[in-house]
């Protein structure tokens, strides 16, 4: 065993900046995705068929396909195509954004196919519109129900967020790896970001469990 | 009031309701008896079309509910219901529940529909539980709730899906009592309901249907002591 990590003390600050340059674009993708991922879920659920369809076909094409390539495809593919120059924190939220909403779109449908079927019919009864019913009614208590399956995602979506460091967005683990050629020993600083990925987790997961806590006061 | 023409249901190739007509006037109430399966709670549900029937005409205060571009929101703020299990919004306190559809559906302020809340709250003899969760109370007092949710919205007719069915027997009085004082006060209603006492103390009119027809209808003294027809015979003898 040869482990030196005194080695890697003056890159510390250098790769720490990366725990916030990952988490801005977690959060960012997690926006994204919540927002996108809802209303694919309510198309689904929807009586419109049109709508039904492309969010089923969205999420077949989004779920069918490794993320790596989506981010690659649009990394690359955004500039031959329209000249833009896309940045890699524009992709890889884009990317991540929108293949997350195709999961949400999932665990939300099948929350709200889970609320009791009664509580739409009491609030029909009592004249409350769709949208005001689906707002204040439905989804509360359907998160309920999709939370852990959505901390899951969301635990995944940091974890796989290392997948930019394929497009050079300078995140954690691409940090990691500039340490890594610079000193030519790559054990330590990719131990060391792991530690702070785990962190990070557990972090999202405490989190989760508080919010869970919190909407579960009702019962 | 309410004016039934020739309505039929069919789930599928299945006849539930079959030519149905009837008329419930101002202030009646109107109890629903018959076998399980006999279409009662489908007749019910019809009324406020969370069922849409097949065909026929529901006329609600002269509003033809089954017309095309009929808004339906709005004729269902005439009509509160009360379920068999009680639907009431878990994630909201009692005072919530009370208070949401007058205040999102109707624009009334959120103190006005608070004072009115617990007014009907201490109606039906539950001050106490405003700023309970339903999760917290007994199925006597959810069924109060659900009545005291459906009244909020000041309906002119209120329709009641086998309001104790789903009680533990020692919890069905406290409910039947908070529906006579509600019959007493003049308020229009439809009971789909097995408790035959209920039916014959307080109704004003019994409805009997069997394999989804109207066979019988009339006072529930007449009805209970002398019914016309060998299916009600036959019924009662089962039940009474």
């Amino acid at each position: 065993m040869n482990l030196d990590f005194s080695q890697i003390v003056p890159y510390i600050p250098f790769m720490l900046k990366g725990i916030w340059t990952t988490i801005q674009f977690v959060i960012v993708s997690i926006i994204v995705g919540s927002i996108l991922g809802t209303v694919l879920a309510l198309f689904k659920i929807g009586t419109i068929k049109p709508l039904r369809w492309f969010a089923d076909a969205y999420t077949s094409i989004f779920r069918g396909t490794p993320l790596i390539l989506q981010l690659m495809i649009i990394y690359y593919s955004v500039p031959q195509l329209t000249g833009y120059d896309i940045n890699a924190f524009t992709s890889a939220v884009l990317a991540f954004g929108l293949n997350s909403s195709a999961y949400i779109s999932e665990i939300i449908r099948a929350g709200i196919q889970a609320v009791d079927k009664g509580q739409m019919e009491a609030a029909q009864a009592l004249g409350i519109p769709y949208r005001a019913m689906m707002k204040d009614i439905i989804l509360p208590q359907a998160l309920k129900n999709i939370l852990p399956a959505l901390m899951n995602e969301f635990i995944t979506l940091t974890k796989e967020s290392a997948i930019v460091s394929t497009i050079g967005y300078l995140d954690l683990m691409r940090r990691a790896q500039v340490v890594g050629s610079d000193l030519f020993r790559n054990f330590e600083p990719l131990l060391f970001v792991g530690l702070i990925y785990w962190c990070m987790v557990m972090g999202l997961t405490v989190l989760g469990r508080m919010f869970e806590r919190r909407l579960k006061l009702s019962d | 009031m309410i004016n039934v023409q020739n309505l039929y249901k069919k789930f599928g190739s299945n006849l539930v309701l079959n030519d149905i007509s009837a008329t419930i006037k101002q202030g009646e109430v109107v109890s629903i008896i018959g076998p399980s399966g006999s279409g009662k709670s489908t007749f019910l549900r019809c009324l406020n079309l969370l069922e849409t029937p097949t065909s026929g005409t529901i006329l609600i205060n002269g509003m033809d509910l089954t017309a095309k571009g009929a808004d339906l929101h709005k004729s269902r703020q005439q009509i509160g219901m009360v379920f068999q299990h009680f639907h009431l919004f878990p994630h909201l306190t009692v005072l919530e529940n009370l208070t949401y559809a007058p205040v999102k559906v109707k624009g009334l302020k959120r103190s006005d529909a608070n004072d009115k809340a617990r007014l009907l709250l201490a109606k039906v003899g539950l001050s106490d539980k405003a700023a309970a969760y339903p999760s917290s109370l007994s199925g006597g007092q959810k069924q109060r709730v659900a009545i005291a949710r459906a009244l909020a919205m000041e309906p002119a007719l209120l329709l009641f899906d086998e309001p104790t069915s789903a009680l533990d027997p020692e919890m069905v009085k406290e409910v039947l009592d908070v529906m006579k004082d509600l019959a007493k006060s003049g308020m229009t209603m439809v009971v789909v309901t097995h408790e035959m006492g209920f039916a014959r103390e307080v109704a004003d009119r019994v409805i009997f249907l069997d394999h989804g027809s109207l066979v019988e209808e009339g006072a529930p003294a007449a009805f209970f002591d002398n019914p016309q027809t060998d299916r009600a015979k036959a019924f009662l003898e089962k039940v009474l």
